[in-house]
């Protein structure tokens, strides 16, 4: 079962702007998909239109097989919403918040009072759930959105940039929330900016830029279309100047810490031997973090400079 | 549609409607009381015995349903607009419109609220005009009726107001310069038929006019309008503006992009 469909989906806006050139999307049941693009690319516009925030121009949208232009009030009761932008009351209470949402969507008040008190638990929100919703933190109030937009347990969690300003471990306790709500089979959708995170929760990755689908696939297969893999290496000893190694891209970090590109047709046990050879002895070694930044950011640069529909995007990425 | 689901979902928003004004009722219940006693003093009170006899009545006794009334219509409309366009400004009204709520559940929503605050204020406000005067309801079925559609009619106004108002201005625009003339030249402190026959006719075009002489039939019974009329005028304009609020909100228009 496709928990979402998209088709031919177009948005232009009143002023003129093209936000959505036609985009596909499907996500099947229990995914966990993210949704990237640089600002204005239609990320927010397509969560929008999806919960009809946003009227759409052309095209179709299918929640759970429910149209949302015969079947609105069908589709609507499978999705809950974490949108970017804090938009509860600032003066209701968190626990007011939640079961209000509860209402809306039709749960019945004990049980939207025991599910409210389930999320907010498990978001750490429950000993404020009498205070005025503006007296909580930025990092709280987002953590409300998720359990409001959970109330009435959506089939489809939709999440608009949920981690943006929160620090970073609050963001991976929210990224462990995430994946356990995930493996109780609810499929989610999450538009992000954070490219660790897409890469951390998210099987399928979408690109999405200046309204049109890039690239949408796995991020295993996405990674693996990267013909350079970079290292961080921590020295024993100290350099004054990287040690140059045919075939290796390698920079100097700080005096005891390493930067080596290698590309996939060399060994790593060839530069651990290069590297003995030269008397440096590594100390720890790790995967360089980015690695879905640089191929996102090649992808979108691409995009722009693009010179033809004919040529592969699989081209372009080998082409560095 | 799903009956019980819209169902919990009109509760839903009438309860946080009536708990918000509520919450807040030293700006919403209070005030209205306060300035209607300061009417009842000064036009009840201080000028009147000077005016005499309206309509066969003391002038502080002619005047008490249309200043009711009055409290009742701003009432009403101030709820639905306040709440609404706060809604709008907070960007919370995005709550209802994901959810999977029919608009006429969530115009429904509003206008309840409105009409509840109407009524709180109207109780409380007829609680103070009896400290000033006595009054013995004519015709209760006309007096309520009256009541529960004039404060629907301002409620859908105060709707209509918060869906197209873009800042906090626009939502005091309308009751300043609108709302306000049109309540005191609807004959609250006057009957029109101290007016010219010009002026008497202009007054006619005024739907408050229909609503301060329904309500004042219903409890002193005169009017300076056939009652049969001015019932048929309220209710022209709850369903000319009940299909123009929803015909808005089905648009998305002022809420969707």
């Amino acid at each position: 079962m496709k928990a979402l469909e998209i088709h031919g989906l177009r948005k232009t806006y009143a002023n003129g702007l093209e936000a959505l050139k036609g985009i596909d999307l499907e996500v099947n049941e229990g995914d966990f998909r993210a949704l990237l693009g640089p600002n204005g690319a239609g990320k927010s516009t397509t969560i929008g239109i999806i919960t009809s925030l946003v009227t759409k121009t052309a095209g179709t949208v299918l929640v759970f097989g429910k149209d949302i232009d015969t079947e609105l009030e069908a589709a609507k009761s499978y999705i809950g919403l974490v949108p970017q932008e804090i938009n509860f009351s600032q003066f209701e209470s968190s626990l007011q918040i939640v079961v209000n949402q509860g209402g809306y969507y039709g749960v019945e008040k004990h049980l939207a009072y025991q599910h409210a008190e389930k999320y907010l638990k498990k978001l750490g929100l429950w000993e404020k759930r009498d205070h005025p919703s503006r007296t909580l933190s930025g990092g709280l109030k987002r953590r409300l959105m998720i359990a409001r937009a959970l109330v009435h347990e959506p089939k489809l969690l939709i999440l608009d940039e949920p981690t943006a300003g929160v620090d970073v471990e609050l963001r991976r306790s929210m990224w462990q929330f995430l994946k356990e709500i995930n493996s109780q089979e609810t499929t989610i959708v999450l538009t992000t900016h954070y490219l660790e995170e897409a890469e951390s929760l998210c099987k399928d990755i979408a690109i999405i830029d200046k309204g049109e689908i890039i690239e949408d696939t796995s991020i295993k297969q996405l990674l693996s279309q990267l013909n350079i893999e970079t290292f961080i290496l921590d020295l024993r000893g100290s350099l004054r100047n990287p040690p140059a190694i045919d075939g290796y891209r390698i920079q100097l970090l700080d005096e005891s810490t390493l930067e080596v590109d290698v590309s996939k047709d060399r060994s790593i046990n060839e530069l651990f031997k290069l590297l003995s050879e030269k008397h440096i002895e590594v100390l720890s070694m790790r995967n360089k973090a980015n690695r879905l930044e640089e191929l996102f950011l090649r992808l979108v640069e691409n995009d722009s400079n693009r010179v033809g529909p004919e040529e592969s995007k699989a081209e372009k990425i080998n082409a560095r | 549609m799903h009956v019980r689901r819209s169902y919990i979902a009109y509760r839903t928003i009438v309860t946080k409607e009536v708990t918000r004004f509520m919450r807040i009722w030293v700006q919403t219940v209070l005030p209205p009381a306060i300035s209607m006693a300061l009417y009842f003093v000064i036009f009840g009170q201080l000028i009147g015995p000077r005016i005499g006899n309206m309509g066969g009545f003391t002038y502080v006794q002619y005047i008490a349903p249309g200043i009711i009334m009055m409290a009742i219509i701003n009432s009403s409309y101030a709820n639905v607009v306040s709440s609404f366009f706060g809604a709008k400004f907070q960007k919370h009204i995005e709550e209802m419109l994901v959810a999977p709520i029919p608009n006429f559940i969530i115009l429904a929503g509003y206008i309840t609220g409105g009409v509840v605050r109407g009524l709180v204020v109207g109780v409380v406000v007829t609680g103070v005009a009896l400290f000033f005067t006595q009054l013995h309801i004519t015709n209760f079925l006309v007096m309520g009726s009256v009541v529960l559609m004039t404060a629907i009619l301002f409620s859908l106004g105060g709707f209509l107001n918060g869906v197209f108002a873009t800042k906090f201005d626009d939502i005091s625009i309308i009751p300043t310069f609108v709302l306000t003339p049109l309540t005191y030249l609807g004959g609250v402190f006057y009957s029109i038929t101290l007016l010219p026959e010009f002026w008497q006719t202009v007054s006619r075009a005024n739907p408050v006019l229909y609503m301060v002489n329904s309500f004042r039939y219903g409890i002193l019974g005169v009017s300076d309008i056939n009652i049969f009329t001015a019932f048929a005028i309220i209710i022209l304009f709850i369903v000319a503006l009940f299909a123009a609020s929803l015909y808005v909100l089905n648009r998305g228009m002022g809420l969707k992009t």
